[in-house]
């Protein structure tokens, strides 16, 4: 397979261009058979970093299953195409392979990974003459007004309680819970995570399904701590209003 | 409303906040960003508020149903790619 018979080149670029260089210059090749880095957020990360410098394929494959759809959709911010961004991700794998040995803990494994990832789509957006740049997506969105709840669902100023709920917020039914978790809900609540703003997106399928904190947000996107909160809040209340209609429909159907 | 109609009132907020500010500092307060001020005024507007309650529970139910979910497959195929990749990095 070609991206095999390339994995050199791209190892040459990695450590250039993925590997973070500390202080005074880059550090020198791990000592063989070290323990996990510290810095592990997750004692499953620690484990399948474990098992990949044992040389388990089976880890690898796992990490591969684990992050391999939302490094798709991350680079596809970047570059034209769902296929190219799948060239990108497939790269980005073998470019993990070949920095593995390197890799020294100072960020988590799937930090690193995703700067990976975020640094070659943008190098082949940029080729590719496509350069709207993340920064500039995430400064838009993150400042453009957008508010949490329609204001119409507020008091107005002259009411004897302004700024209160004009009537007040049903529940999600007699069990919440079980509806929430039911297969339409869920289906739901996918499609609305598709639909929302890319720099939202990114940042709530980062920090809620990938279980990100949010200092690794900011480091594998390059946001700030402020506007990745934004970015949250407002996807976060994007969702929860596309459950709230999804509810409203089923009860008026019902 | 406008932020300057609460900055003319100098008297504090007998719901500590109202409605519409609550569900703005809802991740805020969940990603323990808020000053103890501010803590404290969305507290106490928690306490007395039944829809802001329920609002913080659809948020709760909200955050919980997304991360149930779960990013779809690898493309056929490409597993087995990755693993050929694997074995000849290791067979150096």
């Amino acid at each position: 397979m070609h991206l095999a018979a390339q994995a050199s080149h791209w190892s040459v670029a990695l450590t250039f261009s993925d590997q973070p260089v500390p202080p005074g210059g880059p550090a020198a090749d791990p000592t063989p058979g070290a323990a996990a880095p510290a810095s592990f957020a997750d004692h499953g990360e620690a484990r399948l970093f474990a098992a990949l410098r044992r040389g388990d394929e089976d880890a690898f494959v796992e990490l591969v299953q684990r992050h391999h759809a939302t490094l798709k959709r991350l680079a596809r911010l970047f570059v034209p195409s769902d296929s190219v961004a799948e060239e990108v991700v497939q790269e980005t794998w073998l470019a993990v392979l070949q920095g593995l040995e390197r890799f020294e803990g100072r960020s988590t494994l799937k930090t690193w990974i995703f700067r990976i990832v975020v640094n070659r789509a943008r190098t082949r957006g940029e080729r590719e003459s496509r350069t709207v740049s993340f920064s500039s997506l995430i400064t838009e969105e993150a400042e453009a007004p957008e508010m949490a709840v329609s204001p119409d669902r507020f008091r107005g100023p002259s009411d004897a309680y302004p700024g209160h709920w004009t009537v007040p917020l049903p529940r999600w039914g007699e069990d919440p819970e079980k509806w929430v978790s039911s297969h339409e809900t869920m289906r739901h609540l996918r499609a609305a995570l598709d639909l929302l703003p890319p720099a939202q997106r990114s940042v709530v399928m980062l920090r809620d399904v990938q279980d990100f904190t949010a200092e690794e947000v900011c480091e594998a996107l390059g946001v700030s701590e402020a506007n990745q909160r934004v970015l949250l809040h407002r996807g976060r209340s994007r969702l929860r209003r596309a459950l709230e209609v999804h509810f409203g429909r089923r009860g008026a159907t019902a | 409303m406008s932020p300057t109609d609460r900055n003319a009132n100098p008297s504090p907020n007998p719901w500590g906040l109202d409605c519409n500010e609550f569900v703005e500092l809802v991740t805020a307060y969940l990603e323990n960003a808020l000053s103890a001020d501010d803590r404290a005024s969305f507290e106490k507007h928690l306490s007395l508020c039944g829809s802001c309650r329920t609002y913080m529970e659809q948020m709760r139910l909200t955050l919980q149903g997304t991360r149930a979910l779960r990013e779809e497959d690898v493309p056929p195929g490409a597993l087995e790619t990755f693993r050929k990749a694997f074995r000849s990095s290791k067979g150096k």
